[in-house]
């Protein structure tokens, strides 16, 4: 069976007054049908820009340069914008970070919902306001026929995400783009976000990517996990691979830099700072910052290669040989 | 040690400030029409400072026998009824026209400043207070409170002057105050009181510089509401008074003639004004687009 | 055990306006207000650093600006080395600022866009010193070198500096004066994770080279525990349990602790762990449920919890707020 999604050699570029802005930079990812996928990276590594890419969203001066954006075996950047605008209201669907902002302030929540099924599904009004109000509770918010009639500045900051993420599951979407559905929310609000999420995967089958920078979330939620950084995909595992044995000495990096309620365990910094990613020079951006770094760093791009079952990492410095458990 | 890091500090410094200074002037340079416009602003300064030396007759000098001449070499404008050349009189009249619009505006953005920054960062009476005197002064129309001014205060150039900063002194303080009131907020204010300094110095030194912006863009687009005004008072007689040549009251002078065919009388000056206002109103628009970072990149 | 710093019943009260407020005035009942911080008392000893945690709206960031009189608290005393701040006149308070600073949480507004980053870090030195122009240039050089900033970003403005200088820059200008109490409110919280480990270790490094008594304001209890000594949980305007580091992380006694520690995600996969889960969300801190204000939350209420619970010592330097416990 085909992956749902499967994005090859993804390039896209911003021009700026200083020079070619390369936020991604030639990325394949694949994303299987019923799992959920992490892109993590700091911000800056282009995992929203990506998100935005599959959707075709990019506005100029952005420009999707080359690649291949295959989504259930048809080519979204050959589709027309019609074609696409139909693929953004039913089949992919996002969820943003500011859920307060991505609504629309002077309608009611339950109001913007109900517009989706009378737009997508051709639902008569009332139908509409009865499948909005079941959506609400799918989504866990109390007292839905109340919370359906307020509007935006009403609800709480969870209660904004629910109401986003009902609205991104009202049309039943077959692919989910989270793009840090719990960044600015509180930790016990966030991990209700976090159990909905899982859990409307698991019930409508539907594949999604979650963005975001935390690897803690990643551990909790995702089947497999793609780590950027400054626009290069550097590592792709499923999710217990990449934390007992991660291999590129970023990802190494990323997980000894999180500190730790859960084991006495010092922080360790990783060393430089995020790249430019301005005309960057040839490579692998991460060279700069690597113990390991290598003449041929600097000169050809690392390709992702398989490493063991179901992980590939984009690394010269790597061999099957020296990837060793990250901490006993 | 020290002179040599003090040096090579010099040479950064220098360095910086010729590199935002080249990022500046390549955003100002970008939009075309925005440059015109400077160029006429920077023109019609010009010729307003040099007039003595680039108007090419006296304005103010009658001859019987020039009176009424067409549009010629000699009188590139033609001459007006008392036969003055109305090049001269056009070039002379930029003088008094940017002169008096200009001091308004200063006057009126120094007060209004102040009044704003007062009112948004101290709050409570002083901000009551401030903003009805605000409000009573915009209740009435600005044109006829003008006028009332002036013909209260008697028509000279100072009272002219007076009268459009009083009706200027609201949009100021408006703006000011609402700058003020977002400034205030900002974490960086609480941090100059975190470090110890004085309210007036929080005031003045650490937020009103960051408000700065905002008030030169309004300030260049009331520049060109104050010279229609000055123009206006003039053109119904309240204003600059005659013999001074001002452009309002050469509008006023011409229109008497378009009947006749005399059309120079009116169209010179009437065209002076349009430019004027249309280049400031531009410029400011410019200006909007290039200070305000919420503005970059839309276009 | 004397104290650097020290907060008894600290009170702050956001009184309401408008019609309603005014109308339920009127019904006899007491005048509405956002009570975001209902009486907390705090102890800093001298080089300490106290964590203080809770969720958005549990009144921590509403302490901090009462601790340092940006805002005025409502009721309390607060007193610093044997002053007492909360009556100390303005200009005594701004001399004394030499000695309390803060690091805010976002770097991007808090420094000031139109200041230079010399200009920004020298400020405290000209308020504060009797230093020359030359000897202050030397001192803002020498700041800038122990918060891992170099000379050539003296005539930097902040945005042209990259979030973490900013930061450091803020760090700068809060250690500049050498004070003996800073503020840490949520230092790292805006900063992305590679950058959060570096900014928390250069804090404590410079604590200990300086011999600065920190207050680390944070909803990340995973950051806390690097930094902090001892830790206090704020829930709605109250402190709810108050334990030296080691012991709350390893053995947390009020349900609202194990509850926020058994939410924070864990970089594991296959950690087990039991999930304590608290029902809703945070009710409005104008109307806060009487006795323990976590019942309508807190999975193991009881009766009992509609009493008045107030801070107890259950075991040495461990105190809870829980009939339960």
């Amino acid at each position: 069976m085909t992956p749902l999604l499967e994005i090859r050699d993804l390039a896209v570029h911003f021009a700026a007054d200083e020079g070619r802005v390369e936020a991604v930079d030639g990325i394949s990812l694949t994303v299987r049908r019923g799992e959920i996928l992490g892109l993590v990276g700091e911000s800056g590594s282009g995992k929203s820009v990506t998100a935005l890419a599959v959707l075709r969203l990019i506005r100029p001066p952005g420009r999707i340069v080359r690649g291949s954006i295959r989504f259930d075996g048809r080519e979204l950047l050959d589709l027309s914008e019609e074609a696409m605008r139909h693929v953004r209201g039913s089949q992919i669907a996002m969820i943003f970070q500011s859920p307060r902002t991505a609504l629309n302030p002077v309608l009611p929540v339950g109001r913007q919902i109900a517009r989706l099924f009378e737009l997508h599904r051709g639902c008569s009004g009332h139908e509409a306001w009865q499948r909005t109000l079941e959506i609400l509770r799918l989504v866990g918010i109390p007292e839905p026929e109340r919370r359906a009639s307020q509007y935006a500045h009403q609800l709480s900051g969870g209660m904004c995400q629910r109401v986003m993420i009902a609205m991104a599951v009202a049309t039943e979407p077959r692919l989910l783009l989270a793009d840090e559905p719990t960044t600015g929310l509180d930790v016990s609000i966030a991990a209700q976000i976090l159990d909905l999420l899982r859990e409307l995967g698991r019930r409508t089958g539907a594949s999604m990517v979650l963005i975001t920078h935390d690897l803690g979330v990643v551990a909790g939620v995702c089947d497999r996990v793609a780590v950027m950084h400054a626009g290069q995909l550097v590592e792709c595992s499923d999710v217990h691979g990449l934390f007992k044995h991660p291999a590129h000495p970023y990802t190494r990096a990323l997980v000894r830099s999180i500190p730790r309620v859960d084991r006495e365990v010092t922080m360790e910094p990783i060393p430089g700072a995020v790249p430019s990613v301005l005309e960057p020079p040839p490579g692998c951006r991460y060279a700069d910052r690597c113990p390991w770094v290598i003449d041929r760093c600097r000169e050809v791009k690392p390709e992702l290669l398989p490493l063991e079952h179901d992980h590939e990492v984009a690394c010269h410095a790597v061999e099957p040989s020296n990837v060793v458990p990250a901490r006993s | 040690m020290r002179e040599t890091s003090a040096m090579a500090e010099a040479v950064v410094l220098r360095r910086e400030r010729a590199r935002r200074a080249r990022l500046l002037w390549r955003r100002l340079t970008k939009d075309r029409l925005s440059l015109a416009a400077g160029g006429a602003i920077v023109a019609i300064m010009l010729a307003a400072l040099a007039a003595p030396w680039l108007a090419p007759y006296d304005p103010d000098a009658t001859s019987a026998s020039d009176a009424l001449q067409r549009v010629s070499l000699r009188h590139w404008m033609g001459t007006d009824v008392y036969g003055r050349d109305l090049l001269s009189r056009v070039i002379h009249a930029a003088r008094v026209d940017l002169l008096v619009a200009l001091t308004a505006t200063a006057v009126a953005l120094t007060w209004g400043a102040f009044l704003g920054a007062v009112a948004g960062y101290r709050g409570g009476w002083m901000d009551q207070l401030v903003m009805r005197l605000v409000d009573t002064i915009m209740a009435f129309p600005a044109f006829i409170l003008t006028m009332g001014i002036t013909a209260t205060l008697g028509n000279s150039t100072l009272n002219v002057v007076v009268a459009i900063a009083i009706t200027h002194v609201p949009i100021y303080a408006r703006l000011l105050r609402g700058e003020m009131l977002k400034a205030r907020e900002m974490e960086y204010a609480e941090a100059a009181r975190t470090v110890g300094n004085r309210p007036a110095r929080i005031v003045f030194f650490h937020l009103l510089p960051n408000c700065v912006p905002p008030l030169i863009v309004q300030a260049t687009l009331a520049m060109g509401f104050a010279i229609l005004t000055v123009a206006a008072l003039s053109f119904i007689g309240l204003g600059i008074q005659p013999p001074q040549s001002e452009w309002g009251y050469m509008t006023a002078e011409g229109a008497g003639y378009i009947v006749s065919g005399e059309w120079w009388l009116f169209l010179f000056p009437g065209v002076a004004i349009m430019v004027t206002v249309l280049a400031f109103n531009l410029i400011g628009d410019a200006l909007r687009d290039v200070l305000d970072p919420r503005m970059r990149g839309v276009r | 055990m004397s104290s650097l710093l020290e907060a008894r019943d600290l009170v702050k009260h956001f009184p309401l306006k408008g019609i309603r407020a005014w109308l339920s005035a009127m019904g006899g009942g007491a005048r509405p207000a956002v009570r975001a911080v209902d009486g907390i008392s705090l102890r800093l000893a001298p080089g300490e650093t106290l964590g203080l945690v809770g969720e958005s709206g549990c009144g921590k960031s509403t302490v901090a600006r009462c601790l340092l009189r940006l805002i005025e608290p409502s009721a309390g005393r607060i007193l610093f080395d044997r002053t007492d701040l909360s009556a100390l006149p303005d200009e005594p308070l701004r001399r004394l600022r030499r000695d309390l600073q803060m690091v805010f949480q976002d770097p991007n507004a808090s420094l000031n866009p139109r200041l230079t980053v010399r200009r920004t870090v020298d400020e405290p030195l000209r308020l504060h010193t009797t230093l020359t122009t030359a000897e202050r240039q030397d001192a803002v050089r020498e700041v800038l070198d122990r918060v891992g900033l170099g000379p050539e970003l003296l005539h930097r403005y902040p945005h042209e500096l990259s979030g973490g200088q900013r930061q450091r820059v803020n760090i700068a200008r809060a250690i500049a004066t050498r004070p003996r109490f800073v503020i840490l409110d949520e230092p790292t919280s805006a900063l992305d994770v590679s950058l959060r480990a570096k900014i928390i270790l250069l804090l404590d490094d410079l604590r200990t080279r300086l011999g600065m008594t920190y207050l680390f304001i944070s909803h990340d209890l995973a950051t806390v525990k690097y930094l902090a000594h001892r830790v206090a949980v704020m829930y709605l305007g109250t402190i709810v349990e108050e334990a030296p580091t080691r012991e709350l992380f390893s053995k947390p006694l009020h349900p609202y602790t194990r509850a926020l520690l058994s939410a924070i995600p864990i970089p594991d996969p296959d950690a087990k762990r039991e999930r304590l889960i608290l029902a809703g969300e945070v009710p409005s801190p104008i109307d806060i449920p009487t006795g323990c204000r976590l019942r309508t939350r807190c999975p193991l209420a009881q009766p009992v919890c509609a009493e008045p619970v107030g801070l107890r010592e259950v075991t040495p330097n461990h105190f809870v707020a829980c009939h339960l416990v």
